[in-house]
Formats: structure tokens, C-alpha cells, sequence
């Protein structure tokens, strides 16, 4: 009988088990009172689900990373922007939804965890809807 | 039980929610000889759809590779016309109260447009919740909302010779930046970027108005607003490079769209599991007989909230429907494809 573990979704992502690129990497999320959360991402998967997964506040995440609603708005920290990259027209039209928008703002649900953001930090705003 | 008058309305089913699954399930219901109201509270059905992304494509619904929010919506509303349901919008349920029996259920519900309906069969569609306009996290903000600060025009008139701000860069900031213009004394559009997703018409429009000097443009955000007695008389702005200016106007309209609240929902007694409504499997009613839930709003082991899963959810609460409806007829099963009765039903036999 094949025994397939749903939760390696790992795998999916050509992760080689016990070895290669990593599979998890860490992330820290910095709420509005500055008090950060450090938890672990997996590769593929996006930030908004990281944060979703490990009940961080301040994630609304509304639409449930349709890029449709602006509820999971974060500061990249200096640091990380380029490796995150930039948002595309679309996130930039839906960052209008959000409030006090800033140069570093994107959409987590946009940002889909890599090994090369290993050690990511993302502030979150006090409000998002 | 109150006796009903005349004002009230009798149904079989009243679906609250004019979304993909509050509109599938009328056709569910439709077939097997059941009758719908609807009731939501935005302007039109559709729900999310229509009102997140119309424009944006959808692909995963079965046997449509490629269909947009609003086509998904023009297509239920096509495919449920056989059926008359009778909308409701605009209006939001406020009481669900329950007055028939366990084995009879029967629910009397009203809405704050003072509508009073009888029903048989509740079924919660209601998504996230009701769509309410995002508030800016502005101080003191509510002691000026429904007085100066509008996130919706109801009456223009309340609008002239006004010192109008207007926030945003979609439809409804550029549709009312044109349209108060004419009356109020002066217009100041405000948005992040000089970048709209407003219609290109109305960018070239609101861009002429301020090429001839008749509205003013600025690039920032609101952050406080000054008045007293909920009545406004500037609002602050921070422009993009961090420069605090200071904008007299007695009218503040933010839009920054709509957000999902759970609302009157909460109230219903029903059992609520993180603002979701758990329901079974087999018939995706909630812990009161009667009152059922389809879509994003209810809770199952394995539950996805996808429009498909509504759509299979809308299907079963009918046949359950039906026995509380119908209690003493058979509920036959039956395929479109070859039962005449039922193409009897869609017009089509």
C-alpha cells in the first residue's frame, strides 16, 4: 500500500527529503506594537498562509489569497525587499484598498515562501479592514 | 405563532445571500417545486463575485475554463430565471426567529428595510458575512460618519457649495469626484499614486477637471481630521515625501471598498466556529433544524471554500428542503437530461 503524507506538501515543490534546498525557512512577523513572532514557512507555500497557519494577528487575509481584498498588508522589512521583489500591477491596484500604504507595503498573500527568504521579517499594520 | 398580515411575506425558502451559492441553490430548489426569496445587502447578486472581481477570471469552475465574476453571475441569474425568485437587496437581515418545531420548522425573519417574511426553510448563504465600506483608521473618524464623513453619496443635494475631499482611485472615488464637482465649491481628489483603476473615461475626465484648474489633485493620505460636533472643517493630508498639509472641507468620502463583516449572523443562536457555521455533510444543516448554510460561510471537516463546493452543498440542502416543505410527497431523483417533468420546469420541454 503507497502511503502518502499530505502534509510533505514539501514534496510537491521538488524539495529533495534529507537534503538540497531547504523545505522550511523562518519568518518573523513584527505586529504594530512591535512585538515579533518568529515561525516557520514552508517552501511554496505563501507568506499570508504562514501567517494564517500559525494564527499571527493582524492577518485578515479576507479573500483568502485571491488578490482580491487587501486584508493581508505588510511592510517588508529594508533588509528583504529585494529579495521579495516588487508588487505587480495588480497588488499595486489592490494595495489602494489598504491603509497608510508605504514604498516597502505588499500583499503577503502575493509573496511566495523561498529559500532565499530564509530569516524574512514582515511588520504588519493595526489595521487591516 | 403571529398571525401574518398582509404586509408580510410567505415563502417556502428565504436564501440569504445573492451569491454563487445562494443563487445555484435556488435552482436546486427550483426543481424540485420549492419557491425563494432572496435577500442581500449589496445592490446587486452576485456577492463577492460581482463585487471583489467581476472583471477577474475564474477557472476552476467545472465545465467553464475561463468565465469572470460578473460572467459567472450574468450566467446563475440566466439559469435560475425559469424559477421567478424574487430579490431582496439592499436590505440586511437583522432577526431570525424561530416559531415551528423541530420535525416543522418555521422561521419568521426581518430586515432593517422593516420586510417581515415567514418561511419554512432558512438558508444561509451570506459568504463572509454582510459587505460593509472599509473605514480608514483615521481618529475619532465615527463621531463625524453619517454626519461630514459619507462612504456612500445618498442624497448630492448634501453636497453643495461643500469643500469636498475625496480619497481613492477606483470607480466610486472617480464617479462621484464627476459627479459632485458641478455642485460643490471645491473638489480635492486624494489618492497614493498617480495611478487609477478607475474606467480610462473617467481618468481622462477627472484629469481634464483638474488641467483647468476646477478640482485639485493630491498625492497622499488622510491621517486626521479636525472639527467638533461630528461636523468637519479640515482634514489633514500627508503628502508622499511626509509633509503635513492642512485642507479645509466640511465633506470627507473615503473609499477604500468594501470589507466582510460577520453582522446580525452572530446573533441567530446558531452554533459559530471562528465566524463559520458548522453544518453536516449530508444535508449541510446547522445544529437548528431548518436553517441551513451553503458556501463560504459554513464549516466542515475537510470544507474548501470554492464556488464548487457551494454549488454541491446548495444541491443536498434542497433535498432536505423538500422534506420539510413537501413533508407527505416522495422526493423523486431525477436528471435534467431526461426527465420532461423537469424540463417542464426550465421551459425548455
Amino acid at each position: 500500500m503507497v502511503k502518502i503524507n499530505f502534509r510533505d506538501t514539501a514534496a510537491f515543490y521538488g524539495a529533495e527529503p534529507g537534503g538540497g534546498a531547504p523545505t522550511k525557512v523562518k519568518i518573523t512577523f513584527v505586529d504594530s506594537h512591535g512585538q515579533p513572532r518568529t515561525v516557520e514557512g514552508e517552501v511554496g507555500s505563501t507568506v499570508m498562509e504562514t501567517a494564517r497557519r500559525n494564527d499571527i494577528p493582524e492577518i485578515a487575509a479576507e479573500c483568502g489569497g485571491a488578490c482580491a481584498c487587501a486584508t493581508c498588508h505588510v511592510y517588508v522589512d529594508s533588509a528583504w525587499s529585494e529579495k521579495t521583489g516588487k508588487a505587480s500591477q495588480m497588488e499595486e491596484d489592490m494595495l489602494d484598498f489598504a491603509f497608510d500604504v508605504q514604498p516597502n507595503s505588499r500583499l503577503c498573500c502575493q509573496i511566495t515562501v523561498r529559500p532565499e527568504l530564509d530569516g524574512l521579517i514582515v511588520k504588519t499594520p493595526s489595521q487591516q479592514g | 405563532m403571529s398571525h401574518p398580515n398582509a404586509a408580510e411575506i410567505n415563502t417556502d425558502v428565504v436564501i440569504i445571500g445573492a451569491g454563487p451559492a445562494g443563487l445555484f441553490t435556488v435552482f436546486e430548489l427550483g426543481l424540485l417545486d420549492i419557491k425563494a426569496h432572496i435577500i442581500d445587502i449589496l445592490p446587486r447578486a452576485g456577492g463577492q463575485c460581482s463585487e471583489l472581481y467581476p472583471e477577474k477570471p475564474i477557472y476552476d469552475i467545472p465545465g467553464l475554463p475561463l468565465v469572470t465574476g460578473q460572467g459567472l453571475t450574468d450566467n446563475l441569474m440566466q439559469q435560475i430565471e425559469p424559477f421567478g425568485p424574487t430579490f431582496h437587496f439592499n436590505e440586511m437581515v437583522e432577526t431570525l426567529t424561530s416559531v415551528g418545531t423541530e420535525h416543522a420548522p418555521a422561521f419568521r425573519l426581518t430586515t432593517d428595510a422593516g420586510k417581515i417574511f415567514n418561511a419554512k426553510v432558512v438558508i444561509v448563504a451570506a459568504g463572509g458575512g454582510s459587505f460593509q465600506p472599509k473605514k480608514p483608521p483615521i481618529p475619532d473618524i465615527d463621531q463625524y460618519e453619517g454626519k461630514s464623513v459619507f462612504y456612500a453619496v445618498r442624497q448630492m443635494e448634501d453636497f453643495r457649495d461643500k469643500d469636498v475631499v475625496i480619497v481613492g482611485g477606483g470607480d466610486s472615488a472617480l464617479d462621484w469626484t464627476l459627479n459632485l464637482e458641478p455642485i460643490a465649491k471645491s473638489l480635492t481628489l486624494v489618492h497614493r499614486r498617480d495611478a487609477f483603476r478607475a474606467a480610462p473615461h473617467s481618468v481622462s475626465a477627472m484629469q481634464e477637471l483638474v488641467a483647468k484648474g476646477k478640482i485639485a489633485f493630491k498625492l497622499g493620505q488622510i491621517t486626521h481630521v479636525e472639527g467638533n460636533q461630528g461636523q468637519l472643517t479640515a482634514a489633514l493630508l500627508k503628502t508622499n515625501d511626509g509633509a503635513i498639509e492642512k485642507l479645509s472641507c466640511q465633506r470627507l468620502m473615503p473609499f477604500f471598498g468594501l470589507t466582510m463583516k460577520l453582522g446580525p449572523v452572530a446573533d441567530w443562536g446558531l452554533n459559530l466556529n471562528e465566524n463559520l457555521v458548522p453544518v453536516d455533510t449530508e444535508k449541510f444543516e446547522t445544529s437548528h433544524p431548518g436553517i441551513f448554510a451553503v458556501g463560504d460561510i459554513n464549516y466542515y471537516p475537510g470544507k474548501l471554500k470554492l464556488i464548487l463546493s457551494g454549488f454541491h452543498e446548495g444541491a443536498l440542502a434542497a433535498q432536505k428542503a423538500h422534506r420539510y416543505i413537501y413533508p407527505d410527497k416522495k422526493l423523486l431523483f431525477q436528471y435534467t437530461t431526461s426527465s420532461t417533468n423537469l424540463q417542464k420546469k426550465l421551459g425548455v420541454s
